[in-house]
């Protein structure tokens, strides 16, 4: 609890946080939605936002304020997968990088630093072209989380690196714990802080990922995310035509998204270790 | 020799190494979907209701197939996708046919080159410049409020940001066109109203493209000129009456500027990606553009040679940026 506090001082943290909570409340609203996100026409089109229609209604005759709802919360399991999932991949290759070291770890690093330096976003165009028959919420999540680890794989492998030196390890060696204790029951504890950092970027960038996907079509458009609803909105030139209730929710909606993760991650690593600021700006 | 021994060849054999494993994504990748993509790319074209004469048919079923390189065995398919991207051979748009996919991206490239090219240098210099000042006189009200706005610019995606500036530029205070790389109907020309006419619609997704990639250049170098100005050589410097101007630009910039060459290669990929989105927002007809017509079409062979041909640039562009490297850094030329 004490960490709690000390956090809520930064008010990076605290703003973000509480941005962060109306959103989750946000998305746990679409439980009690009256409509079904996923009919047309349930409401008059192109209404003004008014008591009736918090947010107004779109083109589809949708009511934007409980889309808006779904979206969000889509969103967020499909970054919330792709980030767990990816963060899985990143702790086993890092740990077994910085663990075994020599050629393993040559071969690993090569593979992560290619993944770094390729343009994975065409990559990913052309795997949900193939994909895009398939497509929902957890083949996405997966999808993303495939390419997500690669920068998160070093950072952990170095935290490794540096605790493989330390006394406690020929200790532990020296007493017999095999290598899996070893890394889970010792190395563990350390990573954890940086795990968790590094889950909340992934989570920004799988996020900032989908929109674009939904903005090129390549996502299922009829389950309602911030990167479709976005979609529907240019498809119907909603700019031209000045509704700026209907583009505007995605768009407000993400950039709180996205300013509340990136400044809760910078908040929780600056507490963590100030000299870790250089990583939270690294790529990614 | 210890040079070309210890860093020129094995970054060469990284080079080569990450193409070849590019190539190889981008070959097996259709592999491992379990349909025909042949059959596949067929439907969506009548799907979409576009009439093809029987002979036009067959010619695209042979060049699908060819292009999939569906005959023989996954080893001779292999080989032969490696033989059609040496002689650079992507096959013909089927959108667009018989045009080849290597015409299409030659008239594209010019414009996404172009854009690339001023936006990564203006946003490399001003943020590196600013991020330094800022980081050197990093108690100052301005250093703090620049601080601010990285903050709240950096984490927004290319497109999210693209988009706001468009709304808000191009609609609310109406100052630049909004779409378009040219007047539309104007012809290609070498005089000024043509030029003129290209940098006034370049101007917003350049824009765009610069405060995002300044904002994350300048938080980077802020935070290593902090750092690098709490070293005890810095201090040293300062008390053995050296000039400010000299500790800044010998002592702080330089030792500083290492970390962001390296930077810059890394974060190439993710440049390029950022641009070819941004060149969807604003209609740009750049790679990205093509790109989008490409996806909405079904023109898989485009997609695939855009994809091929990226890798191949990118991976290119940054051992480039690689090799310059020494130049920056003595301690890489004489070891």
């Amino acid at each position: 609890m004490k960490v709690l506090r000390d956090l809520f001082k930064d008010y990076r943290f605290a703003l973000s946080f509480c941005v962060l909570v109306v959103l989750v409340i946000m998305a746990l609203l679409s439980f009690f939605s009256p409509y079904d996100p996923t009919l047309w026409g349930v409401a008059p089109r192109d209404l003004e936002p008014s008591w009736e229609h918090w947010l107004g209604t779109d083109s589809n005759g949708q009511d934007i304020f409980w889309q808006a709802t779904f979206a969000v919360r889509n969103s967020l399991i499909i970054s919330l997968i792709a980030g767990l999932v990816s963060r899985l991949i990143a702790i086993i290759v890092g740990m077994i990088a910085g663990y075994r070291g020599g050629t393993t770890d040559r071969v690993l690093m090569f593979i992560s630093d290619s993944l770094l330096v390729i343009p994975l976003f065409l990559i990913m165009v052309m795997l949900s072209m193939l994909v895009r028959q398939y497509m929902n919420l957890a083949v996405l999540g997966l999808m993303l989380s495939i390419f997500g680890w690669a920068w998160d794989a070093r950072l952990i492998r170095s935290v490794i690196l540096s605790l493989r030196e330390r006394e406690f390890t020929q200790t532990a060696i020296l007493s017999g714990t095999g290598t899996l204790r070893m890394v889970l029951n010792e190395y563990m504890p350390f990573a954890m802080p940086l795990i968790f950092s590094t889950l909340i970027n992934n989570m920004s960038w799988a996020i900032g990922l989908e929109i674009t996907l939904a903005i090129l079509g390549l996502v299922n458009m009829s389950i309602p995310t911030l990167g479709t609803m976005l979609n529907w909105a240019i498809t119907y030139q909603a700019i031209l035509l000045m509704r700026w209730w209907w583009i505007g929710t995605p768009v407000v909606l993400s950039v709180l998204l996205f300013i509340a993760l990136y400044w809760m991650s910078v908040s929780i690593s600056e507490y963590l270790d100030p000299r870790t600021r250089i990583q939270r700006v690294g790529t990614q | 020799m210890a040079f070309t021994k210890r860093y020129l060849i094995p970054r060469l054999i990284q080079y080569f190494l990450v193409i070849f494993l590019g190539i190889t994504a981008v070959f097996f990748i259709p592999r491992l979907i379990p349909n025909d993509p042949v059959q596949r790319t067929l439907q969506e074209m009548k799907a979409r209701g576009s009439f093809l004469d029987p002979g036009t048919m067959d010619e695209i079923i042979a060049d699908l197939t060819e292009m999939y390189g569906l005959e023989g065995s996954w080893g001779e398919q292999y080989l032969a996708f490696w033989g059609r991207f040496v002689r650079g051979d992507f096959g013909v748009s089927f959108f667009q046919f018989p045009t080849p996919v290597n015409k299409l991206i030659g008239i594209a490239l010019p414009w996404t080159l172009g854009l690339l090219l001023v936006t990564t240098i203006l946003s490399w210099t001003l943020g590196n410049i600013i991020g330094g000042l800022a980081g050197y006189y990093s108690r100052r009200h301005w250093s703090r409020a620049l601080d601010t706005v990285a903050m709240i610019v950096r984490p927004l995606p290319y497109y999210i940001f693209a988009f706001a500036l468009l709304l808000l530029l191009a609609y609310v205070v109406r100052w630049f066109p909004v779409s378009g790389g040219t007047d539309i109907g104007r012809k290609v020309a070498f005089n000024w109203p043509f030029i003129k006419d290209v940098l006034r619609h370049s101007f917003l997704p350049a824009l765009s493209l610069i405060i995002l990639g300044g904002a994350i250049n300048f938080q980077t170098m802020k935070l290593i000129v902090q750092n690098v100005n709490a070293e005890n050589f810095v201090q040293y410097a300062k008390l053995g009456g050296v000039t400010e101007d000299r500790i800044v630009s010998k002592y702080v910039i330089r030792n500083a500027l290492l970390p962001q060459i390296t930077g810059l290669a890394l974060s190439l990929g993710q440049i390029f990606s950022g641009a070819l989105i941004t060149e969807i927002v604003f209609s740009y007809p750049g790679l990205g553009s093509l790109l989008y017509h490409a996806i909405v079409n079904g023109d898989y062979n485009l997609i695939m040679g855009i994809t091929v041909f990226s890798i191949f640039a990118i991976t290119t562009a940054i051992l480039i940026v690689d090799l310059l490297y020494p130049i920056f850094d003595p301690r890489v030329r004489y070891t």
